[in-house]
């Protein structure tokens, strides 16, 4: 005989009933906050960035303008500026800059610039947040009055597209990032041309040409770990090797060059190859993946030798693919750090790099420096590069995604 | 007659080419084929190349009369410079600040993970997904700004005076951010495999959605989470810039995370930043540290693959 007594009487079934409702809508709150924190520390980190790079600051002069000029500062032109200068500076200090570039050919921003940075001696003394800028603008400018009564207060934009084009300087209200971009151009352009040839070659090589045995095995469980060996540990590769062993090319020697040793961009641009490496395989190798073996049968079928088929229908269908994915591994390469300061990245220079035996500097070098340094300044000037960063970053992966909206086919 | 059948025969012949069937040689193939293993097989030498030479100046380090495995691992200050080799003091570092970032990550991220494969709608998932995608791609460099200049100033508002400047908590707290999209990605494929059957079975049982997720559908990924969890570690201990930045300069053996302290990578950085001289005793002690962060990423990874293997093969 069947009996109900193991089974819960109805009312007992809806009293927990209505209980494990509660729970489940419990649960799905924990899982949705989840998300939550995960977008709200985005959105904290990016405000963070952009609170940063503007705000007051207060600054004063070391030598009083007048002392210089009668014209106020605002007008001042371009042929002023250089009399100005001429007359000011010492006439050694003054070559030196002609050389670098002709005091006629520098606009007059640039000249502005010498003449704040070389005779007045602009001098920050404090700076604060945009949030804290606007929110607490009186107290800020009753606080200035009482602390810097010669000061004055002016809402900046660290971000300006002089920033863009400056080149590194040792205080923190002239310096640019121009040196920097161009360094992290120069990186991973030299990085892509040893990176893509060689991963896609090596992706055509895995899925069309590698016969099934232990060698093949071993080839990939080897590239899918060296997509997870820490960056840093490429970083003493690329010390070891390029900078070291082989410094007589990496530095130039071989091709006449004098004045370097092995840490130049070079070096730093195939420790980034070789980084990006495993990243070019995988992803070209998931491309190749997607071409469908019709394809290639077809072309068997009429008679193509293998490199036939490979180069006239299974590559061109897996470019868009392969190209998404060196773009991604590019804006891998254009972020990281942690090698280029082992490999030797300059800590200060101001002269773009000309060659690949230069000494460099990246983008993301300079916000690590800034970002240590103690005055709040150079926090600022972290907070403008790390913008151009963040841009730069976001139209690469715009590309990439745009390209494989437009390219990619469904089979 | 007899000539037009002679001339149809020759026709014959000379329609039909004689096939070698033979395989061809084809120089230019086989060139091809070689570079293209080359390419491919380059990728082992990179692994030989960093052994090789991690190895090697790694034997410099440890063929010092000075040093001695007893005070690699028994001792805990580290300054080669001054004759003290103890790993630990860079070691305690690196534990506290994953262990904090995993404390972070992993609960996020199976939450998270959760959410999207059994709860989100198609539309929602096409919006979140992209988020953690852009957190994923934010270069470290910027996580340390936004460590060193935004949760420690928040954290020392909380926490009090005790807190220093540069510390592991906050260090760890934003490497567990940065860690969470991966691990929220990896346990959603993992999520995402647990066949529908399993699913449907129980609800068939009268069991709700979270009863269905947390004691069916998560058992079954278990491993799949395992691996996550365990690339998760592999990340975080290899992870260099948020440690540099925020996490402070100097070896210190302390667990306690308020405390500045400085990991295995955070101390290569550092080191190999200043001028270095080569065969100097703090040159090949930093290729000993590395050959101790590159086996162990190592060994983490190899488990995970193997795990992620295992599993795979379940449910096929």
């Amino acid at each position: 005989m069947y009996t109900n007594n193991h089974y819960p009487q109805d009312q007992d079934f809806r009293q927990a009933l209505s209980g494990r409702y509660r729970t489940a809508t419990i649960w799905q709150g924990l899982f949705l906050s989840a998300l939550l924190i995960a977008i709200i520390s985005l959105t904290a980190l990016i405000y963070n960035v952009v609170d940063g790079a503007f705000g007051y600051v207060a600054f004063d002069y070391k030598k009083d303008p007048a002392e210089f000029t009668s014209t106020p500062l605002t007008e001042l032109t371009q042929d002023e500026l250089i009399i100005i200068l001429k007359d000011n500076l010492s006439s050694g200090a003054y070559k030196k800059l002609e050389n670098e570039k002709p005091m006629q050919k520098r606009s007059q921003a640039e000249l502005y610039t010498l003449f704040l940075e070389r005779l007045v001696q602009l001098d920050t003394k404090e700076t604060w947040s945009m949030t804290n800028s606007l929110m607490n603008s009186e107290k800020i400018k009753a606080e200035v009055a009482e602390k810097y009564p010669t000061a004055t207060l002016e809402f900046r934009s660290w971000l300006t597209p002089q920033f863009l084009v400056t080149p590194m300087s040792s205080k923190a209200e002239f310096a640019g990032v121009r040196t920097a971009v161009l360094g992290s151009l120069w990186l991973v352009g030299i990085a892509i041309l040893f990176s893509l040839p060689i991963g896609t070659g090596a992706a055509i090589y895995l899925q069309e040409y590698a016969p099934k045995n232990w060698l093949t095995g071993i080839i990939q469980t080897n590239i899918n770990n060296l997509a997870g060996v820490p960056s840093i540990v490429y970083g003493m590769l690329g010390l070891a090797i390029f900078v070291r062993v082989m410094e007589p090319l990496t530095s130039g020697a071989l091709f006449g060059v004098t004045d370097s040793n092995g840490r130049t961009v070079l070096s730093a641009g195939l420790t980034m190859g070789v980084l990006v490496l495993p990243l070019i395989i995988i992803n070209a190798q998931e491309a190749i993946k997607a071409v469908p073996d019709s394809l290639r049968q077809a072309a068997y079928g009429v008679g193509a030798t293998r490199w036939q088929a490979v180069w006239y229908h299974v590559l061109p269908n897996a470019l868009p693919g392969i190209l998404t994915g060196s773009i991604l591994a590019l804006s891998r390469a254009l972020g990281e750090t942690a090698p280029l300061i082992v490999v030797g990245a300059s800590t200060f220079i101001s002269l773009d790099p000309q060659s690949p035996f230069s000494k460099f500097t990246a983008l993301p070098i300079q916000i690590y420096q800034w970002t240590t340094r103690a005055q709040s300044e150079f926090h600022a000037i972290a907070a403008g590069a790390i913008v151009v960063l963040l841009v730069l970053l976001l139209t690469l992966n715009a590309t990439a995604v745009l390209l494989r909206n437009r390219f990619q086919r469904r089979w | 007659m007899k000539e037009e059948t002679l001339n149809l025969k020759t026709l014959e012949t000379q329609s039909f080419r004689q096939f070698d069937l033979k395989k061809k040689r084809r120089t230019g193939e086989s060139i091809i084929q070689t570079l293209l293993f080359l390419a491919g097989i380059l990728s082992i030498f990179v692994t030989i190349a960093i052994v090789y030479e991690l190895g090697k100046e790694a034997m410099l380090f440890f063929n010092d009369p000075d040093v001695t495995l007893g005070k690699f691992f028994g001792t805990t200050k580290w300054q080669p410079g001054i004759g003290q080799y103890g790993i630990w003091a860079l070691v305690s570092a690196t534990l506290v600040t994953s262990f904090i970032a995993i404390l972070i990550s992993l609960p996020l991220g199976l939450a998270s993970a959760i959410y999207l494969s059994e709860y989100a709608s198609f539309k929602a998932r096409s919006i979140l997904k992209p988020i953690l995608e852009i957190l994923a791609g934010i270069p470290t460099v910027v996580y340390g700004y936004f460590a060193l200049l935004f949760i420690t100033p928040i954290l020392k508002s909380i926490i009090g005076e005790q807190l220093q400047v540069y510390n592991m908590l906050s260090a760890g707290i934003v490497m567990g951010i940065m860690i969470l999209p991966l691990i929220s990605s990896m346990s959603e494929d993992a999520l995402s495999a647990v066949p529908r059957s399993l699913r449907e079975a129980a609800y068939a049982m009268g069991a709700t959605k979270v009863e269905t997720s947390l004691q069916v559908v998560l058992p079954a990924a278990l491993s799949g989470i395992g691996a996550a969890l365990i690339i998760g570690i592999s990340r975080a201990v290899g992870e260099t810039m948020i440690v540099a930045v925020a996490a402070g300069s100097g070896p210190n053996f302390s667990f306690n995370p308020l405390d500045a302290a400085e990991t295995m990578t955070g101390h290569i950085a550092r080191i190999s930043g200043g001028d270095l001289s080569y065969n100097s005793i703090d040159y090949t002690s930093l290729f000993a540290i590395a050959l101790m962060l590159f086996l162990l990423t190592l060994v983490l990874n190899l488990i995970s693959q193997w795990i992620v293997n295992r599993f795979r093969e379940r449910y096929e």
